[in-house]
């Protein structure tokens, strides 16, 4: 039994400047009511300036069974950093 | 407050249910996980016990903040000046946006939001006890955010560690709001504990009636509170309801001699050894009472929750209806 309204998921842009971030979701019938609800749901506290409202069944996500395969490769790159380099000590603004 | 066992104590247990057969590769692995403190997100394996322990708990920590707002909703229009009445509207809505973080939360696991609310209408689900206590005066309102909200977070801190990251992150923003709440309703104590004779006295008698109830908020005693254990070691709790509890009046009883009001407990005294304050025995007979439902309001509580939802049901076909006609119209321009 299932006759919600869909699923939306909540993005909130903290103050200009920064990104938008995942807050939460929202059930609502269309995506002008999900904003409102939205903004009733997680901006109270003058948490945002700015919202973004996605369905739910829009997101595609990475499967966790595949989170090796994806990021540990990563893991041995250590020299995608830069303090992998030696430097000589004398050698300034590097 | 609304993470303990709820479940009336006479219902037959069902021990197999935790014995479903898991694979035992992936229980091993989900328990050093838990184990060394990481979270538990929606798509990752979960043992089938894991994942209804939290849905029973998350719904009915959902389903208290939502019963919630109807003592205290029940005096905005009574709120004694346009500040308590602001600040109580504003509590309330806080209230009805924790229900809506803990239910969406509780989705994450795969129930719908729906089912949730049958469960609540129907009486199959469980709310904190603390809400089937009437709110007979101004100052219970007092009482409330002052106890029930302070007894919430001393429960809720924890859970923002909890394993379960959709939880824990609802947690870390009810925690944020829910201080407020405890203040406020201090404040009214305060005023209340420092003005006219009645005031004192209305103070007072909301402190008796409230005391005990509050401390019923953290569920049985630990030895009566057979799931602990489990959760404890899953991380969906932090901390047993015989220490939180304890932690409670260690706090509370100095805030009650501040400003005058006495704490109705004969028992109670300083434990210097301990470095804790001793108190009476807790009427358990009373909270499994409320618990089966036969808490003061509990039937007026669930027909004002349902007749809210039902006097709404055409708002709610209006939204859907106004959705789907700009739905064929986008399709046919």
């Amino acid at each position: 039994m299932n006759n919600d309204w869909p699923l939306w998921e909540v993005f909130v842009r903290a103050k200009h400047g920064l990104s938008h971030k995942h807050a939460g979701s929202v059930h609502a019938a269309d995506a002008r009511m999900a904003l409102e609800s939205a903004r009733d749901t997680y901006t109270r506290r003058m948490e945002g300036v700015s919202l973004w409202v996605v369905p739910s069944a829009q997101i595609v996500a990475s499967d966790p069974g595949e989170a090796a395969a994806l990021f540990e490769p990563a893991a041995d790159k250590v020299y995608r950093h830069p303090t992998f380099y030696v430097i000589p000590e004398h050698v300034k603004n590097i | 407050m609304y993470t303990t066992e709820l479940e009336d104590k006479n219902k037959k247990p069902a021990p197999r249910e935790v014995l479903v057969a898991e694979d035992p590769a992936k229980l091993v692995a989900f328990e050093a996980r838990v184990a060394a403190d990481e979270f538990i997100e929606p798509k990752d394996w979960m043992p089938a016990a894991y994942r209804k322990t939290l849905v029973r708990q998350m719904s009915q920590h959902a389903h208290s903040e939502i019963v919630g707002m109807l003592p205290e909703g029940n005096w905005i229009t009574r709120a004694p000046s346009l500040r308590r009445k602001a600040v109580l509207l504003a509590k309330v809505q806080d209230e009805g946006g924790h229900g809506l973080y803990l239910y969406a939360a509780a989705e994450t696991l795969g129930t719908s939001r729906e089912e949730m609310i049958e469960a609540l209408h129907s009486g199959r689900a469980k709310y904190s006890t603390i809400f089937n206590y009437p709110t007979l005066t101004w100052a219970d309102i007092g009482a409330i955010g002052w106890l029930v909200d302070g007894a919430a977070i001393l429960n809720q801190v924890p859970l923002q560690r909890t394993s379960y990251g959709p939880y824990a992150r609802a947690m870390v923003k009810i925690c944020k709001e829910e201080s407020f709440h405890q203040r406020q309703g201090f404040e009214i104590m305060t005023v209340l504990a420092g003005g006219s004779p009645e005031q004192r006295r209305m103070a007072q008698d909301a402190l008796d009636r409230w005391w005990w109830p509050s401390l019923m908020m953290f569920g049985p005693p630990d030895d009566n509170s057979p799931n602990t254990a489990q959760s404890i070691r899953w991380r969906i709790k932090r901390e047993t309801n015989d220490e939180l509890r304890q932690k409670f009046v260690d706090v509370t009883v100095p805030q009650a001699d501040a400003i005058g009001l006495k704490v109705p407990d004969p028992k109670l005294a300083w434990n210097e050894a301990r470095g804790s304050y001793d108190f009476g025995p807790v009427d358990w007979e009373e909270f499994y009472a409320v618990v089966r439902g036969e808490g003061l309001v509990a039937k007026d509580r669930m027909k004002a929750r349902v007749a809210a939802w039902e006097d709404g049901a055409w708002v709610r076909e209006a939204a859907t209806a106004h959705a789907a006609k700009h739905v064929v119209k986008a399709a046919a321009e």
